[in-house]
């Protein structure tokens, strides 16, 4: 298959978020502002790949009936991995995202995408749906922080658009992930049917 | 005292659903019925309360005593499929009534992430065994709760007339907005 295709496939088509609503929760908990979500969705990316590239390469080593279980050890020795090096380089952004890292090996869209994906194709292709699906994500939380910030304070990556004291702190809580997401999807329903 | 402080604080103040964003995928999936919505909620009750009591214990035996830290993610992932697994294979066993009311719902739970996040939360708040299990099960409480009342409000929407953009996923996540916003005004109590 094209790797293009397989590439923009993730992006658009097939966005993990506001097509397949794989992923809620890293989603929901981590957009507060725009950074934040940003590196989120690399983080995930990271991830993604990874797992998918590896995955694809053992295959055929690993016998049918224990491959859930090999996939989730793989996924999760990229999670400790990752983990030690976000507490080495960025260690603010890893305490804001906190439990969220950890929890990467739970998110449905890497196991999801290993069994759909990995599991039955070459790990060229493998490495390209890993990044389209990782930036698809990316994209989506980004979006959706970027809204959120904007909203409750006024700031897009921290750039002011306008004053903060006009802001809804809603948005910035934990009511306003869930609208702004709603919202963001209602809208995105509403161009794919046009 | 200090019992019912997290008891309360995990249910309401801090709900694992609605404010901590974790579990959110059954909250969505399966909240169509007030029915199925009691069975997930029991099936999370049950194995987030054993999780907890063997990641801990599996944390401060073997992880610390042997200068293991490094590998938490890996050892409680595994050990929580290996988890629902067995406690689907008991439950077939013992009592089949019990499995009967919640098979469906647990091997959807190895990938809740509530139960993960809470067996690595009980250990980054350095929690003894008891107040652990106090705070696990009061989450999972949480959990029920919130999913319950939020069935009901599906059950009540599914006959009113929604525009067509906002049908499916749109509403359900602006109702569960409102649910969290109605969850905020416990904040203050503890």
């Amino acid at each position: 298959m094209n790797n293009l295709k397989v590439l923009m496939n993730g992006i658009i088509k097939e966005n993990p978020i506001f097509v397949l609503l794989l992923g809620m929760c890293p989603t929901l908990g981590t957009t507060s502002s725009a950074m934040n979500g940003l590196g989120m969705g690399l983080a995930t990316l990271f991830v993604l790949v990874c797992s998918n590239v590896v995955i694809s390469l053992v295959k055929n080593i690993i016998p049918d009936a224990v491959r859930i279980p090999s996939y989730i050890v793989i996924i999760a020795s990229f999670v400790t991995l990752l983990q030690m090096a976000m507490q080495a380089y960025v260690p603010a952004l890893y305490s804001t995202l906190g439990l969220f890292i950890p929890l990467i090996v739970v998110n449905c869209i890497v196991l999801g995408r290993a069994e759909s994906f990995a599991a039955k194709n070459t790990p060229l292709s493998s490495l390209f749906d890993g990044l389209g699906m990782g930036l698809g994500f990316t994209l989506a939380l980004t979006l959706l922080g970027s809204v959120r910030e904007l909203l409750g304070t006024g700031k897009i990556f921290e750039i002011v658009v306008f004053p903060e004291h006009y802001g809804m702190l809603l948005f910035v809580l934990a009511p306003g992930a869930f609208i702004a997401l709603g919202y963001l999807i209602a809208i995105i329903n509403k161009f794919k049917k046009a | 005292m200090e019992y019912l402080l997290i008891f309360i604080s995990a249910i309401f103040v801090n709900n694992i659903v609605l404010s901590q964003f974790l579990g959110i995928c059954p909250f969505l999936g399966v909240s169509k019925k007030v029915e199925t919505a009691l069975g997930m909620g029991a099936a999370v009750a049950f194995v987030l309360t054993i999780a907890t009591i063997v990641t801990f214990l599996l944390q401060k035996f073997v992880l610390d005593a042997f200068g293991l830290g490094y590998l938490q993610t890996i050892a409680f992932i595994l050990v929580i499929a290996g988890l629902v697994q067995m406690v689907e294979i008991i439950l077939k066993k013992v009592s089949p009534s019990l499995y009967q009311a919640l098979g469906v719902f647990l091997p959807l739970i190895t990938t809740n992430c509530c139960i993960l996040g809470v067996a690595i939360l009980v250990i980054q708040k350095d929690f003894n065994l008891l107040t652990g299990v106090v705070y696990a099960f009061s989450t999972a409480l949480g959990f029920a709760l919130a999913l319950v009342l939020f069935a009901g409000i599906r059950e009540q929407m599914s006959l009113s007339n929604i525009p067509k953009g906002m049908q499916g996923t749109p509403i359900a996540l602006i109702t569960a907005g409102l649910l969290a916003m109605a969850f905020m005004g416990f904040s203050g109590i503890v």
